[in-house]
């Protein structure tokens, strides 16, 4: 579908925050000279075709006790889909990505708390006889992904 | 911060999204048999603690025509990542920035920043723009695309009570 400036100021606009108020369309509408209706229109026709994956709050997981980390290990080419169906049958493994670097296999993994975490990384390393690196997140620098207006 | 039975309730309620109608709020109020500003007050301190990140909308890149991707790696002086990480993760093209430690000597990059682009091409002139931006503040840096998904599962909470 082709996004108007319009469409695009919507989605730079809604990316930074959406107010808690009774009428929260009619209220971003006016900032963009918009009524709520029209406003209502444009998301749901970008969200039917596909131009917006999800609207509504992002909940941090960790702050509810859950807990993540990047991990990511050097997997020798030959041993690459024994490793994969090892790593991947681990329920916290949340999601598996190969990748262009020595360190090849990139997974995220997910527990309901921060100490399962070292256990399920040091099982995997047990499991395969390879290093886990982990990479847990330390700090966020988040402003947004911008779409040219 | 503790999240309660009726906090539960609310995400369960809202992590797939909020209705587009002119009052969403009163909307998913009255799915729970709740008060508009009860659940209103509740997602404001979701909100305040972090519980909430933002209310916000989700750009689908692939349909915004930005279908390629890597994640840049930096090693940036530790005194002054906060500044450069600041930085990087305004520049309209960074979706996701972070500080991470590094794992050495297997690994000495500290910064992480997926880069988007409407080719491989773009993506590669926009990690030079961002060396250019760190100049000699950043030591080393790479780019890590990805070939292959290998599992791809929804982080989504689990319902649970309490």
């Amino acid at each position: 579908m082709t996004l108007d400036a319009m469409d695009r100021r919507i989605l730079n606009r809604l990316q930074e925050g959406f107010p808690i108020v009774p009428h929260p369309f009619e209220a971003v509408g006016a900032e963009l000279g918009l009524s709520g209706c029209d406003l209502v229109a444009r998301l749901e026709r970008m969200q039917a075709e596909g131009v917006i994956t999800r609207f509504g709050p992002f909940y941090d997981a960790e702050a509810m006790g859950g807990a993540f980390c990047l991990c990511a290990m050097a997997v020798p080419e030959a041993e690459f889909d024994a490793v994969v169906t090892k790593v991947n049958a681990r329920p916290e493994v949340a999601h598996n990505y190969q990748r262009t670097h020595r360190l090849n296999m990139w997974f995220v993994l997910a527990t309901e708390t921060e100490g399962e975490i070292a256990g399920v990384a040091s099982e995997l390393e047990r499991e395969t006889g390879l290093r886990v690196h982990r990479f847990p997140k330390l700090r966020e620098f988040f402003i947004g992904f911008r779409v040219a207006a | 911060m503790t999240i309660d039975a009726t906090d539960r309730r609310i995400i369960a309620a809202t992590q797939g999204g909020l209705p587009l109608v002119p009052a969403p709020y009163a909307a998913v109020a009255a799915g729970l048999g709740m008060k508009e500003d009860v659940l209103c007050a509740r997602l404001r301190e979701m909100q305040a603690q972090g519980v909430i990140r933002r209310i916000a909308v989700a750009p689908n890149h692939y349909a915004l025509g930005m279908v390629a991707n890597g994640m840049s790696v930096w090693d940036v002086e530790d005194g002054q990542i906060a500044e450069l990480g600041t930085l990087v993760g305004a520049l309209d093209y960074v979706s996701h920035c972070y500080e991470r430690p590094r794992a050495l000597p297997a690994w000495r990059y500290n910064l992480f920043a997926m880069i988007h682009g409407a080719s491989r091409e773009a993506v590669e002139d926009k990690r030079q723009a961002i060396a250019a931006l760190l100049g000699p503040a950043c030591r080393a840096h790479d780019i890590l695309y990805s070939t292959r998904i290998l599992k791809k599962t929804g982080l989504r909470l689990r319902p649970k009570e309490g």
